[in-house]
């Protein structure tokens, strides 16, 4: 017997949901055969057999939420009705999901249900209540991960290493306030029955994880230009109808990520990344574009733009949100990248700021492209006007620099012609 | 290519149980023993000890009959049979091991070891008691050579073997003794002057420091000098030793205290005056082992400084008790395999001695919490208030918690009075488990059992307390 074990579809991949069975016990399987989906937090992808043999009981249900990696899914019997030769294996990922060959990303403390009792000393508790330590991003070093004193007290030592600003030599235990035991809804004022609770799905919770977080560790400014388009819709236009019969179809935010991606080049200190040990400068523009899909939104990532030409972009963008919304995407295709970008422009939102996609530098938010009034030469005219917000984390990205980046952008975006060179 | 993986020095507690531990482990293992297997811990330690203090138990209690409505007239005893009684107990015991050594096939090697300098480790040379030397190799070697009884020259605290006691001559004594002096009031000082006081022993017994069992917290070292006067015992605390003498009908000893000298008789002395690790001719110095006050200094996985070679138990320094010594044994063990063994936490070893009242303790003591800047919460709770104590004819001890005001940390425990080494370990396991007051508070303790006692000195610590 082999147990097929929930695979860990990225590095930081925890737990995942059992989307899907696409097998029976009774059912014969080969080898490489598709046998279930998983549901990440952003993607669905497939799991396949790695030997073959009948499947004897399917361990997890299908709709399963929280499957920790590498819990037993499913029990194959081997064909002969014998163990096979080799040791039961970790079912592999389809081929095609390389392992995404990330910046080392620090991986966050695995996420914890809410309601998930995590093993903690009393000591412990008490303790970490006290000092508002949050013992969900603590690892235990007790019996079987168990977090015991002195997991907390390194946890206090390191918050108050980090947040403290030693005053007059007195204890500069600055510790951040208590991550809030949340108060229910009833004792927030909402009466009960008054509402459906919508259970939080894998997705929902690494979005308000991932935004929490980002929000409210990173010191995040804006910044807003106003930009005249009227030149880059003439040429969108005349692209589109002189290669309309290639297929081709430029949207105004394919000319947008390109200019994003060669305005990272021209000003390299933009695009670059905070931690701990240092500034990460990116070689390349790797440009993440948020798309809104059923139940929240993903952002895929156009590597490499700045090399790309606007067809390829726009042929990439394409298949990549069209997976998004069909949750195919695979993880190396959303995580990373040294930039992000969000549109609203066609939902008629004039200007909005991002939260920043960490852990990089900027996000740009795009409004909608409307004809306003301009001066110019002292008069008024009428222009084409699409006004653009830069949230920048401070502690890399300067107001100079971001100023720099959308003085740049400003350019590419006015004069599309500068695109070319 | 090493004959051995491991190769342990010393068969006491600390040695024969790393030994074992390394055999679960899959590790090819010797231990090698100059004497009994089993060390000095099951021969002429806490073994047979509590064997002699047991009888002095059982004969306290024949003396007391009447109080439980029972008539035991002409109560004696044999001194002679006293101590064959604790020898049998320590021989059986010796056995067991041997037996436990062949169980997990550890070599044993009978002979005195030194070590040279070697490959991975240092070579183990044993000497065998035809004066033969062997060599053996090993890719890890641990001293375990535990402890002897220290002894003070210029005080005259040398033991002679014949008026002058050393632990091993205290427990088998070659004559019976009409007066004690007993120099030390740490464990084995206390345990046998409350031996030989409960057989009719006048008994003295001569501390330098302002208290008897310094380590223990002060209150209970007052409760329990107390209790040991009543016994019969005299206690001389803040006294010094000056000079001590055989001489042809007993033993002289010149004290001095408070800067008076007096000169004190009996017929014979025990010195207890702490232990001396034994790290003599062991080619420690060729081989540049580190020492520390005449201990080996070692990490926290029991590493000396020189490569493969580690060391435990009371060879490597305080405390010195058995218990830690197996405890290292295991850690250090299990380090050497790879696996990620928990670190020795020094506050949550316990301490027992088995006197009568007995005494046992873990953690801080009050005043140690409070110089730790700790701010505390004490609990106390005194026998007369438990049923079962009562019941037992055991009214006179106390329990006491000392806990962390500001967390509820259990910081220590200190108990004084019948079983309460027995009972210790529920507040050792407390600490482990980092309980806090609420944990404890809403544990249920059985009724009747003077356990209660350390549920209600719980309560007492935080104003609950129901008893008393």
């Amino acid at each position: 017997m082999t147990d097929i074990l929930m695979p860990a579809l990225s590095p930081t991949m925890e737990e995942g949901g059992l989307a899907k069975w696409l097998v029976k016990p009774g059912d014969t399987v080969s080898a490489g055969q598709v046998i279930a989906e998983i549901e990440t937090d952003k993607a669905t992808m497939e799991v396949e057999a790695v030997d073959e043999g009948v499947v004897e009981a399917l361990l997890v249900e299908a709709g399963a939420q929280g499957v920790k990696v590498n819990t037993p899914i499913a029990r194959l019997k081997s064909e002969s009705g014998q163990a096979p030769a080799r040791a039961p294996e970790k079912p592999k990922v389809a081929p095609n999901a390389p392992p995404p060959a990330q910046p080392h990303v620090q991986p966050a403390p695995p996420p914890r249900d809410a309601g998930e009792r995590i093993a903690a000393s009393p000591l412990a508790r008490r303790i970490a209540s006290q000092s508002g330590i949050d013992l969900s991003g603590l690892k235990g070093t007790g019996p079987n991960g168990r977090i015991v004193k002195a997991d907390v007290e390194a946890a206090i030592g390191k918050a108050s290493s980090q947040t403290s600003m030693p005053q007059n030599g007195s204890r500069a235990l600055t510790v951040p306030p208590p991550s809030s035991t949340p108060k229910t809804l009833e004792q927030m004022g909402i009466e009960p029955g008054s509402y459906d609770l919508v259970p939080l799905d894998m997705m929902r919770k690494t979005i308000a994880r991932r935004m929490t977080d980002s929000f409210r560790d990173i010191p995040h400014f804006p910044l807003t230009i106003d930009l005249e388009i009227d030149k880059l819709l003439k040429a969108r236009g005349e692209i589109n109808a002189r290669f309309a019969d290639q297929g081709v179809k430029i949207s105004v935010n394919d000319i947008i990520i390109k200019a994003c991606a060669l305005s990272l080049m021209r000003v390299p200190e933009s695009n670059a990344s905070y931690s701990p040990e240092g500034i990460a400068m990116h070689h390349h523009a790797d440009v993440a574009v948020a798309v809104a899909i059923d139940g929240g939104l993903i952002t895929p990532i156009i590597r490499h733009a700045e090399t790309k030409g606007l067809a390829t972009i726009s042929a990439e963008m394409a298949d990549l949100a069209q997976r998004a919304r069909d949750r195919k995407l695979k993880p190396h295709e959303y995580q990373g990248g040294t930039f992000s970008l969000s549109n609203l422009g066609m939902m008629g939102i004039k200007s909005f700021a991002s939260i920043l996609n960490e852990p990089q530098g900027m996000i740009m938010s795009v409004g909608a492209g409307e004809k306003r009034p301009v001066v110019r030469n002292d008069a008024l005219a009428i222009a084409t006007v699409m006004t653009v917000t830069l949230t920048c984390d401070h502690r890399v990205v300067d107001g100079a620099i971001g100023s720099a980046f959308l003085k740049a952008f400003k350019g590419f975006i006015e004069d599309p012609m500068a695109m070319l060179l | 290519m090493s004959q051995f993986d491991l190769i342990v020095i010393g068969s006491g507690p600390g040695g024969y149980v790393a030994a074992i531990r390394a055999a679960q482990l899959g590790m090819k293992t010797a231990i090698v023993e100059r004497a009994e297997l089993g060390g000095i811990c099951l021969n002429w330690g806490c073994i047979p000890t509590k064997a002699l203090l047991r009888t002095a138990e059982v004969y306290r209690n024949m003396q007391h009959a009447k109080d439980f409505g029972l008539a035991a007239d002409n109560v004696r005893f044999d001194a002679k049979a006293v101590v064959d009684r604790s020898r049998k107990v320590a021989g059986r015991l010796s056995g067991g091991i041997a037996f436990l050594m062949k169980k997990h096939k550890i070599t044993v090697i009978a002979g005195t070891a030194r070590l040279e300098k070697g490959g991975v480790a240092p070579k183990v040379v044993v000497k065998d008691k035809d004066g033969k030397d062997t060599s053996y190799e090993a890719k890890h070697v641990i001293l375990a050579t535990g402890a002897r009884a220290r002894a003070v020259p210029q005080a005259g605290l040398v033991p002679d073997g014949k008026r002058i006691w050393a632990y091993r001559e205290a427990m088998t004594p070659p004559e019976w003794p009409q007066s004690l002096l007993v120099f030390g009031s740490g464990a084995i000082g206390i345990e046998f002057a409350s031996f030989y006081a409960a057989l009719g022993v006048k008994v003295t017994v001569i501390e330098m420091l302002d208290r008897i069992l310094p380590v223990e917290d002060e209150e209970i070292s007052a409760f329990a000098k107390k209790r040991f006067e009543k016994e019969g015992i005299v206690i001389r605390v803040a006294t010094t030793a000056k000079a001590l003498k055989a001489t042809a009908s007993g033993v002289e000893a010149i004290v001095e205290a408070g800067g008076k000298s007096e000169t004190l008789t009996a017929s014979h002395a025990i010195v207890a005056v702490g232990i001396q690790a034994n790290t003599e001719n062991l080619g420690l110095e060729a081989l540049g082992v580190k020492l520390d006050k005449g201990h080996v200094v070692i990490d926290g996985q029991c590493r000396t400084n020189v490569k493969g070679l580690y060391a435990i138990g009371d060879v490597a320094g305080a405390p010195w008790l058995a218990h830690k010594a197996s405890h290292e044994g295991v850690i250090c063990v299990e380090a050497i395999a790879g696996l990620h063994p928990h670190e020795m936490i020094k506050e949550r070893i316990p301490g027992c001695t088995y006197a009568h009242p007995q005494v046992a303790s873990v953690g801080l003591t009050e005043a140690k919490a409070k110089a730790a800047g700790r701010e505390v919460r004490v609990g106390r709770f005194p026998f007369v208030g438990n049923g079962k104590a009562i019941a037992l004819g055991e009214d006179q001890g106390m329990v006491k918690t000392v806990f962390d005001a500001k967390t509820g940390e259990l910081l220590g425990a200190h108990m004084v009075g019948a079983e309460v080494t027995e009972l210790i370990q529920g507040y050792v396991i407390a600490m482990q488990a980092e309980a806090t007051e609420e944990t404890l508070a809403s544990t249920i303790f059985p009724h009747p059992t003077l356990s209660e006692m350390m549920h209600e000195a719980v309560l007492d610590a935080y104003g609950r307390v129901l008893h008393v």
